[in-house]
């Protein structure tokens, strides 16, 4: 089994704004594909990020997040055990991020001898 | 009542006090002493009550017996030290406390820093059961024997093996510092869990057994709950959990000693008393923010006991499992959601799922496909239970896969 990670990416619109309903309905469908990877025993963690971000860049500047030069932002990850990067692809598939126009990057972990 | 029911009741429940109490005198490494006194006392009383007539409060009789024996033996190890072995003895600080204490204040002080020094991390989780079921529980050899399937000289030996373990990973009989206590709260709650399955899911024909090894898993955890440094959420959560398993008991086996699975179950049979204590328990596990996995387990386990069965039902159950899984992943867990997957979704979501699982070593999970797949495809299920009945292990998994073929059998008939 090796580690990969799983980036969500999207475009947020801000013209969406979904009802009580509607938020329950994606929690769902994001825990059923997260509950699915974990009945395989292929779960490690995952986190949603918020919207709010600085960026601090050389010189101590800190600005106000990413999103003034980027539209696509990054709405959280998940870190899963796959056989092999085929594997992790195929469980990426899944992932409901899909289904809001965005899209997955699916990265492996790199060992580092240290 | 006469002394052949009243010695053995007297047995279960003062035997563990006093041990715990005495050995707060003689030392964890010195259990043996503190057993034996109290198995003598047990002894005497036999004899004297037989014979003078039973006394009025006879768990204080035990107590002063145990106290002066206790007394007696420290007497004779003071004189022995000092004046025989005084060259032998130099160099050991060995001090005994000489006053033994049986008041309830102490005795239930004494339980609870033996609860802790027995599921002490270091020692084997097999060594927990088997000690925790004589010192902590007060069973008999032969009943440790019985409820372990095992026999005595096994049990015997791993007695011994694990009181040798308390005395070489030096474990004292105190209570753990308060910044301790969360994380050593995690290890006992998981000895007492397992004790409670071990009379929960027992093949043992003698169901009394079982079912007082449940009771006493759930006696030591409200211990737990009734001392305000470990009456913690995830305590809450375990003993809820355990009052709906317990709430099944009389509808889980027939006559025979068979299981009976959850949907074949009498739920007129189910206790709605220890229904109704789990949803009490369920609720004060709420106060905090954690959540454990013993909460998790402990509301699925709720949505269980309620007899309706609507979609609703199901989707929280599955959102439950999904949680559970991500804090651990278990074969059995993961068969569940499955299951909860396919009442609150559709069965084809569940089966699509279930096929990519590598579990087809597990007679459960060929069971959970037959089930799937025999409103479907009854060739396919037969198929599954085939396999099911070449993985099973024991004469009652057995019998629950050919009462499931029975029953596909019939549906396609």
């Amino acid at each position: 089994m090796q580690e990969f990670m799983m980036l969500f990416r999207h475009v947020p619109s801000p013209d969406y704004m979904p009802s009580p309903e509607e938020i329950k309905a994606e929690i769902k469908k994001w825990q059923n594909w997260i509950g699915n990877i974990a009945a395989q025993g292929k779960f490690d963690s995952t986190n949603q990020l918020g919207y709010e971000g600085k960026v601090v860049k050389p010189g101590n500047i800190v600005t106000d997040g990413p999103y003034a030069e980027v539209k696509e932002i990054i709405g959280g990850y998940i870190i899963i055990k796959a056989n092999d990067f085929d594997d992790a692809v195929e469980i990426a598939k899944g992932c409901p991020v899909l289904q809001m126009g965005g899209h997955v990057e699916v990265r492996q972990f790199m060992a580092l001898d240290l | 009542m006469h002394t052949s029911t009243l010695l053995p009741n007297l047995f279960r429940t003062e035997y563990s006090k006093m041990v715990a109490v005495l050995c707060k005198s003689f030392g964890l490494s010195n259990m043996q002493i503190a057993e034996d006194i109290v198995s003598d006392t047990f002894l005497l009383a036999a004899e004297t009550w037989g014979k003078k007539g039973i006394p009025d409060n006879q768990a204080g009789w035990l107590y002063t017996v145990a106290k002066n024996r206790t007394k007696d033996y420290l007497k004779r190890e003071k004189i022995k030290q000092e004046k025989v072995e005084p060259n032998i003895q130099m160099g050991q600080t060995e001090t005994y406390q000489m006053d033994t204490d049986f008041s309830e204040k102490s005795i239930t002080d004494s339980q609870l820093q033996m609860i802790f020094a027995i599921c002490h991390p270091s020692i084997p989780t097999e060594a927990q059961i088997a000690l925790g079921l004589r010192v902590l529980c007060g069973f008999g050899i032969d009943e440790i024997s019985s409820a372990l399937l095992s026999n005595k000289e096994t049990i015997n030996k791993k007695l011994y093996r694990a009181k040798a373990n308390l005395r070489k990973n030096d474990i004292e009989l105190v209570f753990p510092e308060n910044t301790e206590i969360e994380e050593r709260l995690d290890n006992v709650l998981t000895t007492i869990y397992l004790l409670f399955n071990e009379g929960y899911y027992s093949s043992s024909k003698d169901q009394v057994l079982s079912k007082d090894l449940c009771l006493e898993a759930m006696r030591l955890c409200l211990l737990l709950m009734n001392d305000n440094r470990t009456a913690l959420p995830k305590v809450f959560a375990l003993l809820a959990l355990m009052c709906f398993h317990a709430s099944r008991f009389e509808s889980r086996k027939n006559a025979q000693g068979e299981l009976i699975l959850y949907y074949d179950q009498d739920r007129n049979l189910w206790n709605e008393e220890l229904i109704l204590r789990g949803e009490y328990y369920l609720n004060r596990s709420a106060e905090g923010k954690q959540m454990s996995k013993y909460h998790l387990e402990a509301a699925i386990a709720f949505w269980h006991s309620r007899k309706e069965d609507h979609p609703e039902k199901w989707e929280k159950i599955l959102q439950l499992y999904n949680q559970l899984l991500q804090i651990e992943y278990s074969p059995i867990a993961a068969l569940n959601r499955t299951y909860a997957l396919a009442k609150a979704n559709s069965i084809d979501a569940a089966i699509q799922e279930a096929e990519q699982f590598n579990l087809t070593k597990s007679h459960l999970y060929h069971c959970l496909m037959a089930e799937l797949y025999q409103s479907q495809d009854q060739q396919k299920a037969m198929q599954h239970l085939e396999k099911a009945l070449n993985l099973v292990r024991s004469e009652e998994e057995r019998s629950v896969v050919l009462g499931l073929r029975n029953r596909v059998a019939v549906m396609g008939s």
